[in-house]
């Protein structure tokens, strides 16, 4: 035991000397949260909105005024002719054009119906549609209001409600993947890293050679980093819940207990690279290749599973992140228990049991 | 205490050590001698159960390198060719933390590694990666006695250390040897090789020869004459073109010379020279060094 004690504080020493080390484990996850929480966003906010109103009536400007006051757009200028939609477009600073035919109020008034044109710029398809509907929203909330005494023809008006995220804020999707995405990267990748490290210091030479066993080494070098994943996982869900206001329905202490099983299942994924790489460089390319990007793409983080292609479907089943997050959203924000996640941690913990078996198996007691 | 049987080991493509077979009594200082690639390392792996030989057995201490590697772990200690310490913790640090992970501790043995840890005390707050060379190989040296082993293996302990600190790492081996403890020791510089108690010159993965320094060169027979001039380089040529001459080196500033036939006398071979037109020459015969046979050894296994 004393053993054991004595490698974990000199796997501390490591960590607390190497500011790349140090910078890795708190800087990157921190700074990773921040920027996809603000800066990655499919929300519309501020779009900039040109108009081109041939009828310059109060409808068009009630209408105009609603827009605007929707918080989802502001007035770039007005347009005097449809040679300027095109030019202004160009300019690419303009994302949705609004064209009201002329004498847009008597037509309402006689007919019954007036035309409004909503020209949105689609090189960003997921943009456009979003401001298309957001706008044609809005103008039907106005007519259906203002215009109640009209006597529409018969109408469906479907009531549409979004629950566990009523604000379709995209950061409640970003956080716990997020998470998932830097334990990984952290647990696995530093642990590999860490243990290559001694192979190619020749370190290792030494710590076989010594009475260690090789259990005692790998829980030597998992608890540090185990230790500290669990203070980045509190850390990202402070920050997911206060800073951008991730709502944390269920349990704090389900969702510690999933993550140190999430966590636990990095690194021992992160000793089985090590165990199959003979330097950094190559533990650095794995960890990357093999655990970033598929977390990223395949784990339903950003890209819905349901709409793979079956394959990739399929093996997004291996990704330990797809059922982590999961998980996390069920606790985070349905507030489910344990009953509704078993499955889902029972793959996890799976996982890591069979990384763990094949970790020691092929852990050598020897050089070659 | 150490004892290899007939061990072959290869890498891919490599022989790297050919049916290898020699003795280590206890409390001897044994050097293991030959240039880069002769094996030196690998047949050190092999007992330190590093490695697993494709072929023989070994032992060390009535253990076998195979089977009982767990026992030979604890009663061995060992200083990798390369530095192998923590370069980010400090002296103390790397000491203290051997001695926990032999389960020991740096008072427990203090005794053994004082002489040598006391030399590098004043620095034990320095990180071991800022060390100098000498001192590093101090602190390796440290690590490696913490445990207070019975046999100590040492692969290439003076390479790269000033010529200073290498004198006094053979007097701290020395020392050792006094306490009782077994050393093999290699080595690629032929002078250290008179400080051991028996040498095996090893090239090619294959010993040449095993027995006491001294012996090694009495055993030498051959006449050795030594010749200078001021065109060195020269001079050698000359001398390998005259078909008197088997063998003609660099030694220094010498050239070591063996002539073909037995009896060749340094007027002679002076007088030749001077056919050649060398200036300012010295040529006188002398008594071979160990490099001298091992020279000599090398060509006749080439042959």
């Amino acid at each position: 035991m004393k053993r054991f004690w004595g490698f974990v504080k000199k796997e501390f020493f490591h960590i607390f000397r190497d500011v790349r080390t140090m910078i890795i484990l708190f800087g990157i996850p921190i700074a990773q949260l921040m920027l996809f929480g603000t800066v990655i966003t499919n929300e519309i906010k501020d779009a900039h909105l040109a108009i081109y109103d041939q009828s310059k009536d109060e409808v068009t400007q009630e209408i105009t005024a609603k827009l605007l006051s929707s918080g989802y757009f502001i007035l770039d200028q007005y347009l005097e002719s449809t040679e300027d939609v095109e030019a202004i477009f160009r300019k690419g600073k303009v994302k949705e054009v609004l064209v009201f035919e002329p004498n847009f109020a008597q037509t309402l008034e006689k007919e019954g119906k007036a035309n409004v044109q909503v020209i949105a710029d689609a090189s960003d398809p997921n943009m456009g549609k979003l401001l298309a509907s957001y706008t044609s929203g809005i103008i039907n909330d106005y007519i259906l209001k203002e215009m109640g005494e009209l006597a529409l023809p018969m109408q469906l008006e479907p009531e549409v409600r979004m629950f566990y995220n009523e604000g379709l804020r995209s950061v409640y999707m970003f956080v716990p993947g997020i998470m998932a995405m830097i334990l990984m990267l952290i647990s696995a990748m530093m642990t590999s890293i860490s243990i290559t490290r001694e192979k190619e210091l020749g370190t290792m030479e030494i710590l076989l050679v010594s009475p260690l066993r090789p259990v005692q080494i790998i829980l030597g070098k998992v608890a540090p980093y185990l230790a500290l994943s669990i203070i980045n996982a509190l850390v990202i869900l402070l920050i997911g819940h206060w800073v951008f206001g991730v709502p944390i329905a269920g349990s704090w202490v389900l969702l510690m207990a999933e993550s140190i099983l999430f966590i636990l299942m990095a690194l021992c994924l992160g000793i089985l690279i090590s165990t199959v790489s003979k330097n950094q460089m190559v533990a650095m390319f794995i960890s990357m290749i093999a655990l970033m990007l598929p977390t990223i793409l395949l784990s339903g983080f950003i890209f819905p599973i349901e709409n793979m292609p079956v394959p990739l479907q399929i093996i997004s089943h291996l990704m330990p992140p797809r059922w982590f997050i999961v998980i996390l959203k069920n606790v985070m924000l349905k507030g489910t228990g344990f009953l509704y996640v078993w499955k889902e941690t029972l793959i996890l913990l799976g996982m890591a049991v069979v990384f763990t078996a094949i970790a020691v198996r092929k852990f050598k007691m020897r050089l070659e | 205490m150490i004892r290899v049987n007939n061990i072959s080991k290869s890498y891919k493509d490599v022989q790297a050590l050919q049916r290898i077979s020699f003795e280590v009594q206890e409390g001897e200082l044994f050097g293991l001698i030959g240039p880069d690639g002769a094996g030196k390392t690998t047949l050190m792996r092999i007992l330190m159960t590093l490695l697993l030989p494709d072929e023989g057995q070994a032992a060390m201490h009535g253990l076998d390198v195979v089977r009982d590697y767990k026992e030979i772990r604890q009663l061995v200690g060992y200083m990798p060719g390369r530095f192998s310490l923590y370069q980010d913790l400090s002296v103390e640090e790397n000491l203290a933390f051997f001695a926990t992970v032999f389960g020991t501790s740096i008072e427990e043995n203090y005794a053994l590694i004082k002489d040598i840890y006391q030399q590098i005390e004043p620095f034990k707050k320095r990180l071991a990666g800022k060390l100098s060379g000498g001192m590093k190989q101090k602190l390796a040296l440290s690590c490696a006695l913490i445990h207070k082993p019975k046999i100590l293996v040492l692969d290439e302990p003076t390479t790269g250390v000033d010529a200073v600190s290498r004198k006094e790492f053979w007097d701290m081996l020395k020392k050792l040897q006094t306490q009782g403890i077994t050393i093999l020791v290699s080595t690629p510089y032929m002078d250290e090789a008179g400080l051991c108690d028996r040498v095996a010159l090893m090239q090619k993965g294959e010993i040449l020869r095993i027995d006491p320094p001294e012996q090694i060169v009495a055993n030498y027979t051959r006449t050795l004459l030594a010749a200078r001039s001021t065109e060195m380089h020269r001079l050698i040529l000359d001398l390998r073109e005259w078909d008197s001459i088997d063998t003609a080196y660099a030694f220094g500033q010498f050239a070591h010379v063996t002539p073909k036939k037995e009896g060749l006398t340094a007027y002679e071979l002076e007088r030749y020279l001077k056919t050649k037109n060398h200036q300012q020459l010295q040529v006188h015969q002398i008594a071979p060094g160990i490099e001298d046979v091992f020279m000599a050894l090398i060509v006749g296994n080439e042959e």
